[in-house]
């Protein structure tokens, strides 16, 4: 087991396009990190760094101590499980288990140890003999762990292992991960574009985009204090709304947010000093679905009512979201099923501001 | 904690030390290609040897004279083209690939679409029984062919008797030894287009009929809006295909008639083979072969650009 | 009431519609069967008679009485002489030695040049691809003549070894590009996989590529033996003594001697000879068929 850290690496292709743009992060020793972002962000590309599959352009990256821009994969002592599994077809579950260990010359009953240990944990004792093509979408992904884990390697590499499941299977495999590394606790870096799979997986979150970090943090930071406009948007479901608008002078002394000319709210008192440099600026207010609801009159008394004309209303069961059009941006909430919400209609709605962001809309910074 | 937002800076002091090493992991791609290199080496000496080689001394031969002792230039290629006999070769050589080629790709198509009417459970025993043809050596098969139009013993001539037809002499008459040589190699080569034809039926997305069906096509309108224009690509790559190999054919001429009667079989490798081999004279027999390059070369080209547009289909 | 009539005569008219496509497609389902048929016996028509003819006396040959098409007194001694015929020995030999030689070092060679172009992409490993493919393309009636003065110059006219030495040039670049095709559709993942297991890119090869493109192997292996066992046209210009012919070349030269066609061993040897690949293809037919249309499919 080992800490892995990236120093300034970078990754540039042939003719100049660069993947990666120097990154830094310090995953410390049994720690799970999940790198999240859109496609084409950089996680793969990083986790690929980190593997030993890509060649390093830039930078440094160490592993237990040593750093491993040279080191060819099967000698950095780590482990992998692919997109696709990537399992051998032509083998069987125990033969694609002990491959690595058969390559590593290691005696016969120490292999068999391993492998049986291994489908325990996992589960997949019966399934030994099967060749792959005769397992189910679960099953394989189960493999492709249990060749990770057989090695008892420094490093997890999981590189977005649960797309291919469908999405039933996909919530009971994730608790699957998370239950193996709660038991062999090893090191793990784990890339998703989904971002329930990170939050639900990680220690700490690394939110990337455009071969930059965005921000670095335990799910939570990032759900209640992200630090960019992307990260905001990027971490939560539904998305955040974002909304443009303008910081003036309010009723009562204090400071508003005037999104349209007939919608202004009062910023929370508390918040009044943070954004009292940014009046008479056009700024950018985020606001969560959930911070997002129904208005009623027994509410708390400074949440300000809006009324807004239903576009769309989808019912989920425990809760249902309705969107509405604030001047050509679409706006979420989420009210309580309970709510008559029919489209045309108008709804009156209030929104807890004590969870607002604001943003900078050039830099997209949280201020 | 935006951490990397900072980065070009960063960049640029960190792109000193690992130049350095830089080095080593060009070094580490080096060895990859290298020793890819040495696995496709192989590969590239044979190729270089026995066939790049070979092509460019066919071309330094087909300028010397017959003893090989002084160059003549174009000289051998002049004297081919004057001759009536090489006249007829050329002739007969497009005759009998293109004549086989339309012929094998008309039956095959036919096989083909007969065969993907039959239920698949059955394809199997019939595909077995109609590629018997092209799984037998084509040297051996000829035989058979000639002994079966063997002028006083053939077997075809008896079943005409039988219908109170006269002999037919298959193998002593120009144009029936033609025809005779076009049959062969089309009973030989059909087989072939018709697996080539079956395969890209079947990869036709059975969905595309069934939306013809509703838009109202009847039976000719998807063969001619569906089938023909789905199976383009493949039915050109294998037409070309056959075309190159039935074009150099030697097989059949050469046992069939080993060129005659009076010359009128002869194609461009049986008359190369009895100029250059069998009278021994390589510089001649060099020019003729030589005279299937260019129309060769061609049918590579659009073949070559077939493949690749598969290829990028196939990718897409 | 006129409702409940009207739904019976328009269920009646569907119900005779359906029988009528059904019918339609039966006829369909025939016609295609006796078209088939047709042809199949065409087709088998030349493989029939060399059976018939290989049966046959000598005596029942030229006697030409009844029909040449079924063999009236049987025999077996057309095959029995062949057999014992030491010259037909050695060209059996000598084609066994050429042929088993030729796909060994076919498949050697092109199944490393295959892994190096799908896999290991060197400075040039494009334009090979390419040429391999354009190799495939020459046929071997454009080279025999250079060919003849090149293995004249290495001292190997009328030598057997000269054919283990061209015949891998028809058969390596056609088996090179159906396994680049089969390489190549395999996921790249499992190379990566088998680099973190520990894997060096011989046994990449060895252990994970040959095991999982075994079809491809089969079917390039396929051609390569049926390329070799079949060529004609090397062995007829460049041997012309019987203890170097191989088969294809030996049948026509031994058994026919100026005017003299002993038709009935001459159809045995040609039955003899065409046995390995018809085992071949009567076992391996599907590999046989995918390596048929995988030259313009793959790759």
């Amino acid at each position: 087991m080992a800490e892995v850290s990236c120093r300034k690496v970078v990754k540039e292709y042939d003719g100049g396009v660069q993947a990666v743009k120097g990154i830094d992060l310090e995953i410390a020793d049994h720690e799970f990190v999940v790198l999240v972002g859109p496609s084409g962000c950089g996680k793969s590309t990083t986790l690929r760094m980190i593997a030993g599959l890509e060649e390093i352009s830039g930078g440094e990256i160490w592993i237990g101590g040593d750093i491993v821009n040279d080191v060819p994969p099967r000698d950095r002592d780590i482990a992998m499980v692919f997109q696709n599994y990537a399992l051998y077809p032509h083998m069987s579950v125990f033969d694609n288990m002990a491959f690595g260990l058969k390559l590593r010359k290691f005696p016969k009953d120490e292999i068999k140890r391993r492998v049986d240990e291994a489908a325990r944990i996992l589960d997949i004792v019966p399934l030994l003999e099967r060749k792959p093509r005769a397992l189910s979408g679960g099953q394989r992904q189960r493999v492709a762990m249990g060749r990770a884990i057989v090695r008892n390697p420094k490093v997890f590499l999981f590189d977005e292992p649960l797309s291919n499941l469908d999405a039933k299977l996909r919530v009971q495999m994730r608790t699957e991960i998370k239950k193996v590394h709660q038991t062999v606790r090893t090191t793990t870096v784990y890339v998703t574009h989904d971002q329930v799979e990170a939050m639900t997986l990680a220690d700490r979150v690394v939110v990337m985009n455009g071969g930059i970090i965005e921000q670095v943090g335990s799910p939570q930071e990032l759900y209640h204090n992200p630090a960019t406009r992307f990260v905001a948007g990027f971490i939560g479901s539904p998305a955040m709304n974002f909304l443009p608008c303008r910081v003036q002078d309010g009723r009562n002394g204090g400071l508003a947010l005037r999104v349209t000319d007939k919608i202004t709210l009062p910023v929370p008192p508390d918040r009044q000093d943070r954004y009292g440099k940014y009046k008479g600026r056009e700024m950018v207010l985020g606001i969560r679905p959930e911070h997002l609801f129904e208005y009623h009159e027994q509410g708390k008394p400074n949440w300000t009512r809006v009324d807004l004309p239903v576009d769309v209303v989808e019912p989920m069961g425990m809760e249902t979201m309705v969107h509405f059009f604030v001047d050509g941006a679409p706006v979420c909430a989420r009210v309580d099923p309970a709510t008559h919400a029919e489209p045309g209609e108008m709804l009156p709605l209030t929104a807890d501001l004590n969870q607002m962001h604001l943003m900078e809309p050039d830099t997209g910074r949280v201020v | 904690m935006a951490d990397g937002t900072s980065v070009p800076v960063g960049v640029m002091q960190a792109s000193r030390p690992a130049a350095a090493r830089r080095s080593s992991m060009r070094r580490f791609a080096g060895r990859r290609s290298t020793m890819g290199f040495l696995l496709a080496l192989p590969l590239i000496l044979l190729v270089a040897g026995f066939v790049i080689y070979p092509a460019f001394y066919a071309i330094y031969l087909s300028m010397l004279n017959k003893k090989m002792t002084s160059f003549v230039g174009l000289g051998n290629f002049a004297f081919l083209l004057k001759r009536n006999t090489f006249q007829l070769v050329i002739f007969q050589s497009c005759l009998f690939a293109i004549t086989a080629v339309v012929m094998k790709a008309l039956l095959g198509f036919i096989l083909a679409h007969l065969m993907h009417n039959i239920p698949g459970k059955n394809q199997r025993i019939w595909r077995g029984l109609l590629l018997v043809p092209w799984v037998i050596p084509l040297a051996l098969s000829t035989l058979t062919w000639w002994w079966m139009f063997d002028p006083s013993y053939s077997a075809f001539n008896w079943i005409l008797n039988q219908f109170g037809f006269a002999n037919v002499p298959w193998l002593g008459v120009g144009w029936i030894a033609r025809f005779c040589t076009i049959a062969v190699n089309v009973w030989y080569g059909t087989p072939f287009f018709m697996i080539m034809y079956l395969a890209a039926l079947k990869s036709v997305p059975e969905q595309l009929y069934e939306a013809a069906a509703i838009d109202g096509a009847n039976a000719v309108q998807k063969l001619f809006f569906v089938t023909l224009p789905m199976m383009r690509n493949i039915i050109a790559i294998t037409v070309l295909f056959s075309l190159i190999t039935t074009f150099a054919d030697f097989d059949i001429v050469r046992i069939l008639t080993a060129g005659g009667p009076q010359d009128m079989t002869h194609v461009f490798a049986t008359y190369a083979f009895q100029v250059g081999i069998q009278s021994g004279d390589i510089p001649l027999g060099a020019s003729v072969s030589l005279f299937m390059f260019p129309i060769l070369a061609i049918a590579a080209f659009f073949v070559l650009r077939g493949v690749t547009r598969r290829t990028k289909e196939i990718a897409t | 009431m006129s409702a409940t009539t009207m739904d019976a005569t328009k269920r009646a008219a569907a119900h005779k519609h359906k029988h009528s496509l059904h019918r339609q497609r039966q006829w369909a389902l025939w016609g295609s069967y006796i078209a088939l048929g047709v042809f199949v016996i065409m087709f088998l028509v030349p493989p029939f008679y060399t059976l018939m003819t290989s049966l046959k006396s000598s005596a029942e040959i030229s006697a030409q009485s009844g029909s040449p098409w079924i063999v009236h007194h049987p025999t077996l001694e057309n095959f029995w002489y062949l057999i014992t015929y030491p010259n037909f020995q050695t060209y059996y030999l000598n084609s066994v030695m050429v042929t088993v030689v030729t796909v060994v070092v076919s498949m050697v060679i092109s199944v490393m040049a295959a892994f190096s172009l799908a896999r290991m992409g060197f400075w040039g490993s494009q334009v090979l691809a390419t040429g391999v493919f354009l190799t495939y393309l020459v046929p071997a009636s454009l080279l025999f003549i250079p060919l003849f003065q090149i293995v004249g110059a290495l001292g190997l006219i009328n030598n057997v070894w000269a054919l283990v030495l061209l015949y891998p040039t028809l058969a390596v670049p056609f088996c090179t590009w159906i396994m680049i095709g089969y390489f190549s559709s395999i996921p790249k993942e499992l190379d990566e996989a088998a680099l973190i297991d520990g894997a060096g890119y011989v046994q990449i090869l060895l252990r994970i590529f040959i095991p999982v493109a075994m079809p491809g192997i089969i079917a390039a292996t396929i051609f390569a033996f049926t390329v070799s066992w079949g060529a004609f046209l090397y062995p007829l210009a460049y041997l012309y003594t019987s203890n170097q012919m191989v088969l294809t070349v030996g049948i026509i030269s031994d058994l026919i001697r100026g005017d003299v066609f002993q038709w009935g061993k001459i159809m045995a040897a040609c039955l003899l000879a065409s046995m390995p690949p018809i085992i071949i293809y009567a076992f391996l037919m599907d590999y046989y068929v995918a390596g048929l249309t995988a030259g313009a499919t793959k790759g």
